[in-house]
């Protein structure tokens, strides 16, 4: 009798140190959370500057209608009047007839500002993120216009899919703080 | 070739329709001679081939818009909500040992952390966070996913698996599909403790494709997130569908055969200091419990160890036992030498590979990748060097998993060759799901609720 209940006491107190150890463990994770901490929370943004304009970004977001749109940086735009965002390699006119357009969607506008320059904006509940005016612009023009994640949309899902399906590496991470990567001006 | 062509069309158009007066024509000069080199998109920055032009009319630049992200305070409401519904979750199955308050408190979950918050982030994916965290030294886990992946396993240290009960939204979303309470297609003993193994094996590979920052696959193969953001990939969407027509008939197949944090809430729950029981207080082993569990989780009382069995079973076990560094040491050789393979799921080792193979001639054609790679004008060898540092990685990491691998297997042996004894129905510590189901079955809970009713109406007739 004496010999099985110092068996049990035995199975007791070992039981209570594992368990002991594993509420220790589990501090221990967080200690080494907080002593690492630093005020970062992050979201998913694409640096333009790696960004090569493939077309995941309208396809692989979890997002029905993706997360990612065409955002323009006026300041680095050329006003052109030939937009090669705007207008499709062979354009049958230089107007804004929906055959001459580059973008499936019609998302860009254009407006006359002064003889010879346009104003190209972009209206985002039409854009879907492809980047084939992206891949125009950058190719023939200033590049001003490229690709964001816009966070009035993106859920910041633990993994992003389009970060996943990326070719090029530009979707990471970036503190919430600056939640863009606005291309500049770059004066020579 | 067609770049070059699209440049040579690019030029003329330039030429024939070319916006500013002429007096920029010495930047025209410099600008049209970098056009061919940086005709491939993505290789730097901007550059101005067409001025910004000066307005005379007055014209004011708009600003590009940045809409700012979600407010982090939400996020931090997130991680209180779940320590509160841990908390109510824990009293419920432990003190009110009411299976219809679990049921609403369960509902309560699947609508807040699935369809409000949109599953994501959860405790199941944050696991993978942390190991990141740990392996990457730049990359640190937001407050909020820290205590997503902490406090369940705090919980169910204390009191179980209370998270799984009614915290959980994928938990949520099976047992709300689950159409038999018992009765429904049980799963042998044998079968579950072989299925389950894939739910070790998943959680090793998470880890490895975690630390070595190549892919967080949880979240890649989560089958009801898609459910709850009510949009994603179609394959995940006819996966978790499959799941949810199988959890119709099988109490909840994701939390037992593959969910990769369960594996540690089990083994928690296994030590917790307090734990779901049928009975209030007594078993009077009338039986009426026995098939109430949809998950397989209610142990019967056992006889004795039969005498001829004996013997058998002693050399059985000491068998396992030897076998069990064996088991160990093959499963790192194994993860470790599956080194080649498994690093292809880094983005590095798979461009590394392809450009190698493009290089080398023994493919035609480029991907979208091996171009974003050239245009990015780094050395193949740098590349090649980047890769085979990753695939180093992988050989360590990758033997700590089949070591775990082989560890789980050798000591799910040896648990399967001891004989436990039991006096009473008793549920299983390690899969009890805490749902409540089988409180009602239990006639001293009847006595209990009607003891406590009395007393109640005591009280209310004499104040």
């Amino acid at each position: 009798m004496a010999e099985n209940s110092n068996g049990i006491a035995r199975r007791h107190f070992l039981k209570d140190s594992l368990w002991g150890a594993c509420l220790a463990f589990l501090g221990g994770i967080t200690g080494f959370l907080v002593s690492k901490f630093r005020k970062t929370e992050t979201v998913w943004q694409i640096d333009p500057y790696k960004c090569i304009a493939c077309g995941n970004c309208a396809t692989y977001c979890v997002l029905e209608k993706s997360a990612v749109k065409c955002v323009h940086a006026y300041a680095i735009c050329g006003y052109c009047r030939i937009c090669f965002g705007f207008f499709g390699p062979e354009p049958f006119d230089i107007n804004e007839g929906a055959e001459n357009q580059l973008c499936p969607t019609g998302a860009i506008k254009r407006t006359f500002v002064e003889d010879p320059y346009y104003e190209y904006t972009i209206d985002e509940s039409l854009c879907i993120g492809c980047g084939k005016c992206v891949k125009g612009c950058n190719t023939f023009g200033n590049g001003s216009l490229f690709l964001q994640v816009r966070h009035d949309r993106c859920l910041n899902c633990n993994e992003c899919s389009i970060a996943a399906a990326c070719p090029s590496g530009a979707h990471k991470r970036v503190p919430a703080n600056k939640p863009y990567i606005l291309k500049k001006v770059d004066h020579a | 070739m067609i770049r070059f062509g699209y440049i040579i069309i690019g030029i003329s158009f330039f030429l024939i329709f070319c916006p500013a007066p002429i007096v920029y024509g010495g930047r025209y000069g410099l600008t049209l001679s970098l056009a061919p080199g940086s005709g491939s998109i993505g290789a730097g920055s901007a550059v101005e081939r067409f001025p910004p032009p000066e307005f005379e009319s007055g014209y004011q630049q708009p600003l590009t818009t940045t809409p700012a992200p979600r407010q982090s305070i939400y996020e931090y409401i997130d991680a209180v909500v779940l320590l509160v519904v841990l908390g109510l979750s824990s009293y419920l199955v432990l003190k009110k040992r009411s299976r219809r308050a679990i049921f609403i408190l369960m509902v309560f979950s699947l609508v807040y952390f699935g369809f409000w918050r949109k599953g994501c982030v959860c405790p199941i994916g944050a696991t993978q966070n942390i190991v990141l965290s740990i392996f990457d030294r730049d990359y640190v886990v937001p407050v909020v996913t820290a205590v997503f992946f902490l406090s369940p396993l705090v919980f169910t240290l204390f009191f179980g698996r209370t998270f799984c009960a009614a915290v959980c939204p994928l938990g949520a979303l099976q047992d709300f599909v689950l159409l038999s309470a018992h009765g429904g297609v049980s799963v042998p003993n044998w079968l579950e403790s072989g299925l389950r193994l894939f739910a070790y094996v998943y959680l090793g590979m998470a880890v490895l494709f975690a630390a070595t920052g190549s892919a967080f696959i949880i979240c890649r193969y989560d089958p009801f997130v898609s459910f709850f953001r009510l949009s994603g990939n179609f394959n995940i969407l006819v996966l978790g569908a499959c799941f949810l027509v199988v959890g119709v008939f099988i109490g909840r197949p994701y939390c037992r055969f593959v969910c990769p944090y369960g594996v540690i809430l089990r083994q928690l729950s296994r030590i917790s200091k307090w734990r779901v029981t049928i009975t209030p207080d007594e078993c009077v082993k009338c039986r009426l419990c026995e098939d109430s569990c949809p998950f397989g989780a209610i142990r019967e009382p056992t006889a004795n160890w039969p005498i001829y069995e004996y013997g058998k079973g002693k050399k059985r076990l000491a068998f396992f036992i030897i076998l069990l560094p064996v088991l160990i040491f093959l499963g790192g050789w194994l993860g470790s030498s599956l080194k080649t393979v498994t690093s292809r799921m880094h983005d590095t080792v798979r461009l590394a590979e392809r450009v190698y193979l493009e290089e080398t001639g023994q493919v035609e054609g480029t991907t979208d990748a091996s171009l974003a790679f050239r245009a990015t004008g780094k050395e193949a060898k740098e590349l090649y060097g980047e890769a085979s540092d990753i695939r180093a990685q992988f050989g360590p990491v990758g033997s700590l998993l089949g070591g775990f691998v082989g560890l789980v297997i050798g000591l799910k042996l040896i648990g399967l060759s001891v004989w436990r004894q039991r006096t009473d129905y008793v549920p299983d510590r390690a899969s009890c799901l805490a749902c409540g189901r089988c409180f009602q079955y239990c006639p001293r809970e009847h006595v209990r609720l009607k003891n406590a009713k009395e007393a109640r109406q005591g009280r209310g007739e004499s104040s």
